[in-house]
């Protein structure tokens, strides 16, 4: 034995593992990654994977057939309920486990264990928001319903079933990529995703933003920058109708003229926010107005795109119940879609229901707080973060009767000055049972089953649309909503006593809803739920363009079919854009343009209102827009607080449609008085700098200076898809966005035998190596759908039927 | 005739440890043959690098060509920044192989040299 260049050799293979086997010297562990029997290759799934499988797991009670079709979609037969929610769980796990376990990761505030301290932040606000404790009091609620708690175990058993099975090479890429791996799944992972949807649903609220808003500006100016009510409103429940008196009276605080809506100083926080324009449409005709005489429903979430998609597309059949639609991977049931005599889908209902409260603690302690003249306990709850290769991170957060203190001297949100506690109040912490909306929603035979599925829906409060094959059609602004008096949580409120606190939860019979109105159609689109004859506050976050648009085709359209109803749910129509345009073609002062400018105002003055992949037009309107709005507000916010938000596009839009000579088109840094005409032609002259610019680069057709993209959840670029050839906007009924839109788009006629559509931007696999992960998206990107096949029993000999995985004890 | 049975071997029994243990495994596995059959270092290295060059290529290739290339196309803009799946096949080769043939060296050096070069 040469015992020198032995040891030598030796060190030189170890130091090789080590270096390939980590990422101590690499950036990542390259041979645990690339090693064809563990790493990232086992992930490249054949074109012609056969999915064919004989499971068998002593959980199950009965046997379960899964059809998978030629889209990969799951159509599953179980003898027994709970059997088919083991396997809708095993199937989400074996399609989707990484974003699942991600986003309830991220719910909980535990991003850092995976991805390290660049999460901390994140963790720190998602645990102080109570995030966690609002899954716990909602799972609390679950293990009291026997049935939903058995839905849930089921599902979870088969979560896990899939995850037991699971070896190392079988992991999903992104587990190989970033270095960790699945844990188990639990009751509270679901409801730890159902309060993430809460989280990017219900969490509409500006109250510290509009609170340095009211304390810079003055009482008149304020009252002009933040208006109640907008002109062009057309809530979801017309403006004709008559509400009852309310059940609920509440009294305003003695000290809110003085306290509350008067001048104080200035907060500077910042907070994590969802996209404002989280929204969606979703409508249902009557009979009266289809060519078949049988309802049609329709329903397009907006949400971020992402890939692997939110939604996972499947069929639930037992002895019980048929249904077909949506599902969150996370979750049990079908989210959005139909069964075998009904059909619902949900728009968000944007209402503020959450609010914040000034604590003044004793001491530093935190240990008591000051509430109704007395000093009152805080409770303790004890947050550990785990960090990725650090030290945990011990938090430490105190709950008050409001909930818990989110910024206070240990979380100050970014904060730079004041040290002022701030308490949250969100409807979302209180217990409730959403799963049972959709349990009951899958199975609804009727109107009154739906209204009975639905009272349970408390938050995020969501216009729930309703079509039945009977001829029912329905839509409720459901919800349960704190009672306010007007302006109550607009700002932040003191949090010294009870008086500022919600009083009452708005009864349920009290809540806005239609039934088979005379119009014989039913809408929403995020807009205003009800006028304001509706005798509870309703706040005014609203965004009325898109519902203006459907309102109006729907009440001219007959003999509706479903076509009709795929061409109004991609329509490219821009009604902002149409009241806002007449504004610059009138006031453009065209004697102080060039040639070149002219022949952008050209464009625009030909341009028709639609947002077209093709559409110049589009894009001289959306830059126009935005100087216009930079060049009336940019003066006005110069020096205000940081943490503030400008007046909303309608806000400006409505004000200047009434007076030209709107008083904040003036540029107070300016001694001239400048017109509207002024501000009209500067805008455009700045909005033509970026027009050249644009076409310079072939940017200057709509679609291509929108640049839609659907990105990966990791933001990896591989595994994205960029520059998406996609028409739209924010305020047209296609409301595609650069990075957000309709995340699935469904069409229901509910003939006899129901005829249905779907599609959504992404594809049914979550692994980025296989053919079914993006599949979908050209098919979106289109404006095509596919039709959707509700497979009977009798059909297991279909030629659409791919694959099949038994699923036995 | 040695040269290419410890080839064969290292790579028959890399396959087969791999189906159960670490991926690390496969310098064991070199390290071994070349203890057993005795080969100069020089030829002991050229054994475990093609052995396990040939191995992992091919296997990554007979896993990627029916994928279409779908995930290499990503994963080697991920890893190398470069779109080509074929250099993400020979760099998978490349690192199996220098692996194990350092491992395969090393072993050889476990015999006496007069023994070891024959």
């Amino acid at each position: 034995m040469r015992i020198v260049p032995f040891i030598i050799f030796s060190l030189i293979t170890a130091a090789l593992i080590i270096i390939l086997n980590t990422s101590l010297v690499l950036p990542a562990p390259l041979g645990k990654l690339l090693s064809p029997q563990h790493g990232i290759w086992q992930n490249a799934e054949p074109v012609n994977e056969d999915f064919t499988a004989n499971l068998s797991f002593p959980q199950l009670a009965g046997k379960v057939n899964v059809y998978l079709d030629e889209r990969l979609v799951p159509h599953i037969f179980a003898e027994q309920e709970n059997d088919a929610y083991f396997v809708q769980g095993y199937l989400h796990a074996k399609f989707r486990l990484w974003q699942m376990e991600l986003q309830t990761l991220s719910a909980a505030g535990r991003a850092s264990e995976v991805i390290g301290d660049v999460a901390l932040n994140h963790d720190k606000e998602f645990r102080r928001l109570g995030m966690v404790y609002a899954a716990e009091n909602s799972l609390k609620e679950v293990e009291k319903d026997p049935l939903i708690k058995a839905e849930c175990d089921a599902y979870t058993a088969g979560v896990n079933a899939y995850i037991e099975g699971l070896t190392e090479s079988q992991l999903p890429v992104e587990y190989k990529l970033i270095g960790y791996k699945p844990e188990k799944w639990s009751n509270l992972k679901t409801a730890l995703f159902l309060k993430y949807m809460s989280y990017d649903l219900a969490s509409q609220e500006d109250d510290f933003e509009m609170t340095n808003a009211k304390n810079y500006f003055s009482k008149e100016d304020f009252a002009i920058l933040s208006p109640a009510m907008k002109d062009s409103a057309d809530p979801i429940i017309p403006k004709e109708t008559v509400y009852p008196k309310p059940k609920v009276e509440i009294i305003i605080p003695p000290s809110a003229d003085s306290l509350y809506f008067n001048n104080s100083a200035p907060i500077t926080i910042t907070k994590q926010k969802p996209d404002k324009d989280n929204g969606s449409n979703n409508w249902a005709v009557s009979g009266k107005k289809t060519q078949s005489g049988f309802p049609i429903l329709a329903n397009d979430p907006h949400l971020g795109l992402n890939l692997p998609s939110l939604w996972y597309e499947m069929q639930i059949s037992t002895p019980d119940f048929n249904v077909y639609g949506v599902s969150f991977p996370g979750s049990p049931g079908v989210i959005i879609g139909f069964n075998d005599s009904c059909a619902f889908g949900f728009t968000n209902g944007g209402r503020d229901v959450r609010d914040y409260y000034e604590i003044k603690f004793k001491d530093d302690s935190r240990k008591e707080y000051s509430f109704n003249n007395q000093w009152r306990k805080t409770d303790f709850r004890f947050e550990k973060i785990k960090i990725k290769g650090q030290p945990d991170y011990m938090d430490t957060v105190a709950y008050t009767v409001f909930g818990p203190v989110m910024f206070d001297k240990n979380f100050t949100g970014n904060r730079t000055a004041t040290n002022k506690n701030y308490a949250v109040r969100w409807k979302a912490h209180d217990p409730s049972n959403e799963l049972k909306t959709f349990y009951l929603l899958d199975r609804a035979k009727n109107y009154s089953d739906y209204q009975a599925a639905i009272v349970n829906l408390h938050t995020p409060g969501q216009n729930c649309v309703f079509a039945c094959k009977n001829g029912d059609i329905a839509i409720r602004t459901q919800g349960e909503f704190p009672a306010k008096w007007k302006g109550q949580g607009d700002f932040i409120m003191p949090g010294i006593d009870s008086s500022y606190m919600w009083q009452a939860m708005i009864p349920m019979d009290e809540i806005p809803f239609q039934h088979n109105p005379e119009r014989n159609f039913v809408s929403s689109a995020n807009q205003l739920p009800a006028d304001s004859t509706y005798p509870y506050y309703l706040g005014s976050s609203y965004t009325p363009y898109r519902g203006i648009t459907i309102n109006r085709r729907l009440n001219t359209m007959n003999i509706i079919t479903i076509k009709d109803m795929k061409i109004l749910q991609t329509d490219n129509y821009n009604v902002f854009a149409e009241m806002a345009t007449p504004i610059f073609l009138k006031n453009m002062k065209e004697q102080e343009l060039s040639n070149e400018e002219k022949k952008y105002f050209e464009i625009l003055r030909t341009w028709n209102f639609k947002n077209d992949l093709d559409s110049k037009g589009a894009t001289v309107f959306y830059l126009t827009w935005e100087h216009f709005e930079d060049t009336v507000w940019n003066d006005d916010f110069a020096k205000a607080p940081k943490v503030i938000v400008r007046p909303s596009e309608s806000t400006l839009l409505e004000a200047v449609l009434k007076d030209s000579s709107f008083k904040f088109l003036d540029n107070i840094n300016t001694s001239q008085t400048e017109t509207l005409a002024d501000m009209v032609t500067s805008s455009f002259k700045k909005a033509v700098i970026e027009l050249k610019e644009a076409e310079s680069k072939d940017k200057l057709e709509w679609a291509k200076y929108k640049d839609t993209k659907v990105q990966h959840l990791t933001k990896l670029e591989p595994f994205s898809r960029f520059h998406l050839p996609i028409g739209g906007g924010t305020h047209c009924i296609n409301a595609t966005k650069s990075n957000h839109g309709p995340s699935w788009r469904m069409i229901v006629s509910l003939t006899p035998k129901t005829e249905a559509y779907g599609v959504y931007p992404g594809g049914q696999s979550g692994n980025p190596g296989s053919k079914y992960y993006d599949n979908f998206i050209d098919t979106w990107v289109a404006g095509n759908y596919y039709p959707i096949w509700i497979m009977k029993p009798s059909e297991v000999n279909d030629k659409r039927i791919k694959w099949k995985m038994s699923f036995s004890k | 005739m040695k040269f290419i049975v410890s080839i064969l071997l290292t790579a028959l029994l890399s396959f087969a440890t791999c189906l159960f243990f670490p991926w690390w495994t496969i310098a064991i596995v070199a390290f071994i043959v070349t203890a057993v059959i005795p080969q100069s270092p020089g030829r002991s290295f050229l054994t475990g690098f093609l052995a396990l060059f040939l191995l992992w290529g091919v296997l990554s290739f007979l896993i990627s060509v029916p994928n279409e290339h779908i995930l290499a196309h990503k994963i080697s803009m991920i890893i190398l920044k470069l779109d080509n799946p074929y250099l993400l096949i020979l760099v998978t080769a490349l690192i199996g192989g220098v692996v194990a043939g350092f491992a395969a060296m090393t072993g050889s050096f476990l015999k006496k040299k007069k023994n070891a070069t024959e």
